[in-house]
Formats: C-alpha cells, sequence, structure tokens
C-alpha cells in the first residue's frame, strides 16, 4: 500500500486483467511517488566509459530530474555525482563535457576536486573561524557500477548490485554488450548526446523499446522509403536478411524482473547473408564478425537481440547500438538522452555506414523515432481527460500465451518469451513498477532480491 | 560598359538582391509544401548539416560543435536522403507530419560574398513552425549556405545550419530549414 490510500498492484496495475490506469501516465501525486520510490532507487544508465577516457574527464548526464556529473578522477576511478554545492546548491559544473580537477560553485566559490571532496572554502578562517568540518561536505556521491564500459548509478545503498539487479536478463544485456564478433570487444560512443524534450510521460517511452512489435503500423511511412543502409528493404539493418530466414521473433521478459527485450531466434543455424555488397570494406567486416560470432558462441549465436529496457528508463537498441533515458521532466513531459555506440577497432567505413544510418533513425531527426514520438504525445493526452481517466488502457495481448524456457532452453530457464506480438513485457515493466510504487521509503530491504525471487516463485506456480 | 555596373559595392548589391529574392522563393516552397520543388533547389551534392551544440567554458570552443563526418548530428546527409524525407512526409503515412505542420521561415541578416568556390550566403533564420491544434515551435539560428549559380538562379551546394539550441526544445526536427 502506498501513497495514503493508493495502491499499485493490483489497483492502478491490473496486469492480471490486462488493464493499466490511465493515471500511472498522468497523475502528479504518481509521478512524485516514481521520483521518490523509483529513480532513488534504481540503477540508472549515466554514460559510458569511452566518454571519459582520461584522468580529469567529465560529462554530464541524468538521474531522474536532476542532473549529476559522470567523471574519470586523477587516479582513473569513476564517479558519479549530484550537480549540486552542498552550501547552496548551485551547479558546480554546467559544461556538457570537459577535463577538470575541480569543479568550483560560481556563487561562493566552494571547491570540490574530481574526487568529490570539499576541497577549499573561501574565508574558512574569518568566516568560518575553522569550525566548518570540510570532510562532512564533500559532494553527493553515487554508487557506480561499471559493465562492459557501460555506467550505471545508483542512490541507494539497500538497492541490490548492479549484476543482482540485472538477475536472469544479464544474458540478454550482455548480449547488447557484445561486439559484432561475439565478444566482449570495446565500444566506443560517438562525440555528442542526442537530448530533446517530448510532450509525453517517460513510460510510454520506455514501454515502446521493451517489446512493443505490435506498433509496426507507426512506421509504414519509413518502411516505404527503405531507410536500412543496405538500402534493400525496410528500416532496420536485419530486414533483408530476417525476410529470408525461418525465425522466431521473440518478446523476452523474467517474472518478476522488470527489465524487457525484444529480438530473433533463428531456427537454424544459417551462414552470413550478404548485405553491404555496394560496399566491400562494410561487407567483408560484417562476414568476419558472423563467422568469428558463431564460432565463438556455437548455438548461442542463434539469437539475436533487437532491444529492450533496462528497468525503468534505460533503452538500448541492438545492431544501431544506442543507449538512451527516458528522463522524467514532470508527468506530462520527457528528457530523452541518447549516445550511440560503435565497436572501436571497427574500420572508418563500418563507424561512418552506422552513425550515418542511426542518426536518420533516432531521435528527433530520425525517420522512425519521429512517427513514435508523435503517438506516444497524443497517446499521452489521451491519458490525461477527467473523463478518459476512468477507462483503463488494456495491456491484455497474449496474456497466458506465455511460454518457459522456450524456445531454447539456454535462453533462460525462467525466460517467459512469446512469439511475434504480445504485451507480456509491458506486463512485466508494469508489474515491477508497480511493486517499487508500493514499497514506502525505508521499506526497500523488504523488496531485496530474495523477496523478488520468493514472488517470481509464486507467479510461476501459478 | 556603365562605369556604375564596374563598381564592386553595386555588383554585391545586386548580389544580395538576387540571393535574397532565391531565398524568398525557397521560403515560399517551402511554406507552400512543395518539398518536390525545394528538392530541385539543391545541388546534386548539398551537404545538409546541423551539429548538436554543447556549453562549453568560455575560450574553450573546440568541441562547442559536434563535427560533420565524425560525430552525431541532427543532420549530416545528402541529397538522396532529403528526398527520403520529402518521399516519407508524401506517403501521407508520417504521422510526425500529418497532419502537415503550417510552416514560415523568416530569413534576415543576410551577408554575401562570391570567390572562386561560388557564393557564401550567412544569415540568421527564424522557422515558426505550428502544427496540429496547439504545437508549435521556433527554432533561431544561423544558416552558412554555399551556392552555385545555376540556370534561372542559384543551386544550394552546401547548407550548414547552426540552431541556437542545447537540448532540443521541439519533439522532431520535420521540417526544411
Amino acid at each position: 500500500m502506498a501513497g495514503g490510500d493508493r495502491k499499485y498492484l493490483g489497483g492502478l496495475v491490473r496486469t492480471s486483467e490486462g488493464r493499466i490506469s490511465r493515471e500511472v501516465f498522468s497523475s502528479r501525486s504518481v509521478y512524485e511517488d516514481e521520483l521518490e520510490r523509483l529513480f532513488a532507487r534504481c540503477w540508472l544508465f549515466v554514460g559510458h566509459a569511452s566518454q571519459v577516457p582520461e584522468p580529469g574527464d567529465f560529462v554530464l548526464g541524468r538521474m531522474g530530474e536532476e542532473s549529476v556529473i559522470f567523471n574519470r578522477d586523477r587516479n582513473g576511478k569513476l564517479h558519479v555525482f549530484l550537480n549540486t554545492c552542498r552550501h547552496r546548491g548551485m551547479r558546480v559544473c554546467r559544461y556538457d563535457q570537459g577535463n577538470s580537477r575541480k569543479f568550483t560553485c560560481p556563487y561562493h566559490a566552494w571547491v570540490y576536486s574530481d574526487e568529490g571532496g570539499l576541497i577549499a572554502v573561501p574565508k574558512l578562517e574569518s568566516g568560518y573561524h575553522n569550525e566548518l568540518d570540510t570532510a562532512e561536505w564533500g559532494l553527493i556521491e553515487a554508487r557506480v557500477a561499471e559493465y562492459h564500459g557501460y555506467v550505471f548509478a545508483c542512490w541507494d545503498e539497500e538497492t541490490p548490485g548492479f549484476e543482482d539487479y540485472l538477475g536472469d536478463f544479464r544474458f540478454y544485456f550482455d548480449d547488447y554488450c557484445r561486439t559484432f564478433d561475439g565478444g566482449f570487444g570495446e565500444w566506443e560512443a560517438f562525440g555528442g548526446t542526442f537530448k530533446w524534450r517530448m510532450p509525453c510521460n517517460w513510460k510510454f517511452a520506455a514501454e515502446n523499446f521493451g517489446g512493443d512489435y505490435y506498433h509496426n503500423p507507426s512506421h509504414a511511412s519509413v518502411d516505404a522509403v527503405i531507410l536500412s543502409p543496405a538500402g534493400v528493404e525496410g528500416r532496420h539493418t536485419y530486414d533483408a536478411v530476417t525476410r529470408a530466414r525461418e525465425l522466431h521473433r521473440l518478446n523476452i521478459c523474467f517474472p518478476g524482473i522488470g527489465h524487457t527485450a525484444r529480438g530473433e531466434y533463428f531456427k537454424e543455424d544459417y551462414e552470413y547473408m550478404p548485405t553491404y555488397q555496394e560496399m566491400p570494406v562494410v561487407e567483408d567486416y560484417f562476414r568476419e564478425c558472423y563467422a568469428k560470432r558463431r564460432e565463438r558462441l556455437g548455438e548461442k549465436a542463434r539469437f539475436f537481440g533487437h532491444g529492450g529496457t533496462i528497468f525503468p528508463n534505460v533503452s538500448y537498441s541492438n545492431g544501431v547500438q544506442s543507449m538512451g533515458t527516458w528522463n522524467p521532466v514532470g508527468p506530462h513531459e520527457t528528457e530523452a538522452w541518447r549516445i550511440f555506440l560503435v565497436p572501436k577497432d571497427a574500420p572508418d567505413e563500418v563507424k561512418n555506414v552506422l552513425r550515418h544510418y542511426v542518426i536518420r533513425y533516432q531521435g528527433p531527426s530520425g525517420l522512425t523515432e519521429q512517427d513514435d514520438m508523435e503517438n506516444w504525445g497524443y497517446a499521452h493526452e489521451g491519458a490525461r481527460g477527467t473523463i478518459a481517466r476512468r477507462f483503463d488502457y488494456h495491456y491484455g495481448m497474449g496474456q497466458g500465451h506465455e511460454k518457459r524456457g522456450w524456445p531454447a532452453e539456454w535462453l533462460g530457464g525462467d525466460i517467459y518469451a512469446t512469439e511475434d506480438v504480445s504485451e507480456q513485457n509491458q506486463r512485466a515493466f508494469f508489474d515491477c513498477w508497480a511493486r517499487y510504487l508500493d514499497t514506502p521509503p525505508g521499506a526497500q530491504g523488504a523488496r531485496k532480491p530474495s523477496a523478488q525471487r520468493a514472488g517470481k516463485n509464486a507467479e510461476a506456480a501459478e | 560598359m556603365d562605369s556604375h555596373r564596374d563598381t564592386p559595392e553595386l555588383e554585391r548589391l545586386l548580389l544580395r538582391h538576387a540571393v535574397e529574392r532565391f531565398y524568398a522563393m525557397e521560403a515560399e516552397l517551402l511554406d507552400a509544401r512543395q518539398f518536390e520543388a525545394w528538392l530541385d533547389l539543391l545541388d546534386e551534392d548539398i551537404h545538409y548539416w546541423m551539429p548538436l551544440t554543447r556549453n562549453k567554458a568560455f575560450g574553450e570552443w573546440e568541441g562547442e560543435l559536434t563535427e560533420a563526418g565524425k560525430d552525431l548530428n541532427w543532420f549530416d546527409e545528402g541529397k538522396f536522403e532529403l528526398e527520403q524525407r520529402v518521399k516519407q512526409i508524401m506517403t501521407g503515412l508520417h504521422w510526425a507530419e500529418e497532419p502537415v505542420s503550417r510552416t514560415s521561415h523568416l530569413i534576415s541578416n543576410l551577408q554575401v560574398e562570391e570567390d572562386g568556390d561560388g557564393i557564401a550566403a550567412r544569415c540568421r533564420f527564424l522557422l515558426y513552425r505550428s502544427r496540429n491544434e496547439t504545437e508549435t515551435d521556433t527554432f533561431v539560428g544561423k544558416r552558412h549556405d554555399r551556392l552555385k549559380r545555376a540556370p534561372g538562379g542559384f543551386r544550394i551546394a552546401e547548407r550548414r545550419i547552426f540552431l541556437d539550441q542545447n537540448v532540443l526544445l521541439a519533439k522532431n526536427l520535420t521540417v526544411f530549414f
């Protein structure tokens, strides 16, 4: 029970009936619960290690509504600091990126080191009479986890470590982290971060990326103009390949976990299919990577991830290798941030083809996501009306048709998978969301991994 | 030859006048949704570029803009890609432009120089967009074009668009600059 009389699981979120209240997207008090109970507790993506390669490098990040500094200190250690002076709250860093050994507050000139310590305070002697314990007043620092170069941060000590937080979903995030050759090669982010505002609640984007093959009609116009970099078919890098093969198109989630993914499982172990015939360097690269991947992963090379959402607001895409966050700006607005990555050792031709493709696919200038945002924006408007809010959204597709441990046991024993279109991933997302929101501040101990696991077994037994 | 016509100032004035008329005609085409006719104004090898803008320390301007051909950019493309954008709108299924935007392209502070490479035209732009019932966006910035002389006027060989925004406040960039 949360937020006074409000109940999330079984109340606003009734996934067992395939229903979710529109209040979830539009209510101010639900939003405030999210900030306290979700964003202040979850692991959130702040950046990629390649954005801060040198000691002293920093970039800004966002966690929930708040600005953070993601940096590499003089000793090479990664930190995430809340971007606010401990004295009066002014931002201590207002540059999107740079290299600095210290952050000086523009207001009263408190100075913090790249390790977060308060190292200088004007008039410490004449004003504070040496009575200020500077050791107590360093920058507010988050827990940091670097996972194959992807850096996540968390404010809550009670939240399990990042790998436990991923849980059984780890296989799928690993699949994303693998370079095209199937190994854990080094990725590098292109310079620049897409940052833009969208007039919708952040969850429309998170649940869409988490597995919504049903929304294909949104993209009829981009499929018609053929965005695929190979110029053959469709809007994805893999569309031509996909259409030539026997496969299961999967929605993937795990009961009790909010992370969700989508991908393809090839029914056979196929040879590489030529895709970039007109670009020999690119073609050779992907052919070679494909062979190495098969050799390295064996049977598991038959799974190709398309993308997913790391609960709650981190969405990634494979093939285009993007990593984005849906940052809340009130219930009715979202500030999206996204970076794009390529394998560091890929030939320049490959990097350029992928860069050129991704910036035309995703984001506000992307032919595909433009149409998504149009739908999310007006879907959000549909969650605001006094009358409209009395009527739930429908989340019942494929209910009861989830398959366990299918189509291959190694995809995860506890996996819930469905073919083609289903809303199982959205239900898993909102079940997890509701459990966080039903947990009042200070009670997170009750929702540790063991408790989650118990809940999962209970659901699995149903 | 008329001696008055020889003065560089008058030449510049005439060139500026011609470019001004060209831009007015271009704006007219875009605002009238004559996108295919607009494409005809673009050189086959046009580079159409709009970088991202970073907040940087005063004087440390390197990296203030993302680089074409290397970094992420809002646009970094050629005519084929712009033709795709036009085709997408014309499917009638491009929901972000369906119903289509109402736009007004305003151009000012025009400066024109001609050299061996053609004509360098710099201006400020204000692109106002209204869509559906209450959606509005105001895009303001600098535009640096390179124009080629062509029968009946000019062709745009390069368009560099510097939007004065860090976080893009519009939900999309479906309009042409």
